[in-house]
């Protein structure tokens, strides 16, 4: 009989590898915005792997860590466009 | 419940499948617009299907309705967050990239 707590832990293991094979993308990016790219990525799965965590934990506190960090995402990204664009924020 | 378990289990895996597809184009494509191409579809897809999943597995309560805000707020501001960084490099005066 298998654990959903083992499947959720299957899940973590996976995107964990993903952020690993981001993380050669975001040092080795030939330009400065294929770097953007790949910590927008980066940080989407950090908010999948920070809900799972919790749920895995019962300590459901954890979720609005998660919130907190979407929304710093979401202004990381718009504002390193921003300075991309025109050269100052 | 053994059903329950079965469509949340469906579901998480499908969301990883995305998140994988995602890592695997934004490693391979040759351009900034194919590489965007990728993870902008990709990673909302998987956002949307993983929480889905953990939605139907914590049945009603106050978290839900936090994970579910999460959902949306990724829903609105990743297609968002994909179009700045595009608009801003094509303006830049960067031409996508053609086969040659």
């Amino acid at each position: 009989m298998i654990d959903m707590h083992d499947i959720f832990n299957l899940i973590i293991l996976i995107l964990v590898l993903n952020v690993f094979l981001c993380i050669y993308r975001a040092l080795m990016g030939p330009r400065a915005w294929d770097r953007v790219i790949a910590i927008n990525v980066i940080g989407t799965k950090t908010i999948v792997i920070v809900i799972l965590i919790g749920i895995l934990y019962d300590s459901l506190y954890f979720v609005d860590v998660a919130l907190v960090y979407a929304l710093f995402n979401f202004i990381l990204t718009v504002a390193l466009s921003k300075y991309i664009e025109f050269g100052t924020l | 419940m053994e059903l329950m378990d079965f469509i949340v289990t469906a579901l998480l895996f499908g969301g990883t499948f995305f998140f994988t597809t995602a890592t695997l184009g934004l490693l391979r494509f040759p351009d900034l617009f194919t590489r965007l191409h990728a993870t902008g579809k990709g990673d909302t897809l998987g956002v949307g299907l993983i929480l889905t999943g953990l939605v139907i597995y914590l049945g009603l309560s106050p978290i839900t309705l936090k994970i579910i805000i999460i959902m949306t707020f990724i829903l609105l501001t990743s297609p968002v967050g994909t179009h700045c960084i595009c608009r801003a490099v094509y303006n830049q005066g960067i031409k996508p990239w053609k086969r040659r």
